[in-house]
């Protein structure tokens, strides 16, 4: 009952926001196939490199084409769905966090609310169209399990972003208005996940085990997607994510209390 | 219905001198001062009361409204708003009151205000024939029909006014606090918000507290008037009483005819509060 009320508040967030966005018509053509552009330039350049390689280390085109086109998905539902968090720091300067303080509504549903992004629907665009050519070169055996392995991945991965940019936001609380540093995990992991973290080397890929945990919607779940391992529990690492989303959460809940007893 | 109870609240605010070699300095070393916005500051107020809070510039007159909106959790001290500690169970406190920021929008910039309102319904879930009734009661003493259909950026600072005090009261709070409502209106929106609010007191017995420099406004609205400086209270009383304490230390008569603002200025300049 209550979560199909919140759901239902989502939806209205969200028109509401859409509406906004095409009040400016122009600016919103641009903007989503600007961001359309951009994205499917990435894979343009992934093309160019496998025109020289094969592969890298053991990995096919199809194989580095599935693993990007995973990683980005997530990353473009991730700002889809989290950009409230991303813009946290305009929210707490213009008092708009004040303000979700007065409404009797979960606060993450008004943050993630109020900033739902319409223009990530370009890129989003694009990495439908990498992940369907990334199903086509790679050679899996589709079967439940791989099925699920993929979906985890992709979804496992979305939270991921998700609880990063929650992570930024809640340095927001603390007055930390330079969230370069943070940066460096979102967009880096963004960046760098495009390829199986092991072609990185073993350091990176224990940082990418041990300190934020990637590897757990990419390396490991991919390993056994590619069937390059017999190890099916292998498929399950990306449930580790709500692990790592729920310390993300109990970071914000702290944020918010520190919030609220300093003041803006 | 207010009780406020021996409430503190400081902040820490970090302090440097001017200069860039300074500023390269507090890198390093920080120097805090702090800062006692609010000390030990007691009232308590009646239902269905109109209170007026006023005080100079940095008295802590917001301090003590997002502390009775539970935006902000003092350092000591009690408060109880229709029985309930405003800074815990948030969800259910803020179901209660309704909040006016003059210098903030709490609605969205790009979209007409009726889907604001609209917005509002289902944040507070409003059942949809209460909110019909409420908001064509608000539409009417507001003179809402023209604007219903406008985006909020298009209004002017008056017409925005009076959508922003409709949209804290589409869900009938019993408690109402206004800061600084009639900030940068001109006279006629002044004396709309002004008679709105009255005609919402009397009617739905909403008690209310504003602040305000708007010295008017306390005459027209305020039945009490709370005032506070340099972090405390000062004064209790009615117009009347602020008019006396005034006039006291003014030299000779023609003190009741004083300009109500002179009188203010005098009367922080007596205080020492300034």
């Amino acid at each position: 009952m209550k979560m199909r009320e919140n759901i239902r508040l989502y939806v209205k967030y969200a028109s509401a926001c859409t509406q906004s966005v095409m009040q400016y018509k122009l600016s919103f053509l641009l903007m989503v196939t600007g961001r359309f552009i951009m994205t499917f330039g990435e894979l343009i350049a992934l093309k160019f490199l496998f025109s020289g390689f094969t592969q890298i280390k053991e990995y096919t085109y199809g194989d580095v084409l599935l693993c990007f086109s995973v990683i980005q998905m997530s990353f473009t539902f991730a700002e889809l769905f989290g950009n409230g968090f991303k813009t946290f720091s305009s929210m707490v300067r213009r008092g708009e966090f004040d303000r979700m303080l007065l409404r009797p509504r979960s606060l993450i549903l008004q943050v993630i609310g109020s900033r739902f992004e319409v223009g990530r629907t370009g890129p989003l665009l694009a990495a439908v169209i990498t992940l369907v050519l990334g199903i086509r070169y790679s050679r899996i055996t589709w079967n439940l399990m791989t099925v699920w392995t993929m979906a985890a991945m992709i979804i496992g991965g979305t939270l991921l972003f998700i609880g990063l940019f929650m992570l930024e936001a809640s340095f927001c609380f603390f007055s930390v208005e330079d969230t370069s540093l943070i940066n460096v995990l979102t967009y880096g992991a963004k960046a760098h996940g495009k390829y199986p973290i092991d072609v990185y080397g073993k350091g990176i890929l224990r940082f990418c085990t041990y300190v934020i945990p990637y590897t757990l919607i990419q390396y490991y779940p991919l390993q056994f997607l590619l069937g390059k391992t017999r190890h099916w529990q292998l498929a399950f690492c990306p449930l580790g994510i709500i692990g790592f989303l729920l310390l993300c959460y109990f970071l914000w809940q702290f944020g918010v209390r520190h919030y609220k007893s300093c003041g803006s | 219905m207010i009780e406020f109870n021996d409430v503190c609240k400081s902040y820490r605010v970090t302090r440097r001198n001017s200069g860039f070699g300074n500023a390269v300095k507090s890198l390093f070393k920080r120097e805090y001062d702090t800062i006692h916005a609010i000390n030990h500051i007691s009232f308590s107020i009646k239902e269905g009361e109109m209170v007026g809070y006023i005080g100079p510039n940095g008295a802590g007159k917001s301090s003590t409204i997002k502390i009775l909106s539970g935006i902000l959790t003092p350092d000591s001290g009690t408060c109880l708003v229709n029985g309930r500690v405003p800074w815990k169970d948030r969800k259910e406190y803020v179901r209660q009151i309704g909040v006016v920021f003059g210098q903030r929008s709490q609605l969205w910039w790009d979209i007409p205000v009726m889907d604001s309102f609209e917005l509002l319904q289902a944040i507070y879930s409003i059942p949809v024939a209460k909110y019909r009734n409420k908001l064509d009661e608000l539409t009417q003493l507001l003179h809402l029909e023209e604007l219903l259909k406008t985006p909020t950026r298009q209004l002017s600072l008056g017409q925005r006014m009076r959508c922003e005090i409709a949209a804290s009261l589409l869900h009938e709070p019993k408690v109402l606090f206004l800061d600084e409502p009639t900030i940068g209106l001109d006279a006629v929106s002044k004396l709309a918000v002004r008679g709105f609010i009255k005609r919402m007191n009397e009617e739905h017995k909403t008690t209310v507290i504003l602040t305000t420099h708007d010295m008017q406004d306390m005459e027209a609205i305020a039945s009490r008037i709370i005032l506070i400086g340099k972090g405390q209270k000062l004064m209790d009383g009615t117009l009347e009483d602020l008019r006396l304490e005034a006039g006291t230390e003014e030299a000779g008569g023609g003190s009741l005819e004083m300009d109500i603002d002179h009188m203010i200025a005098g009367l922080y300049a007596k205080l020492n509060i300034m």
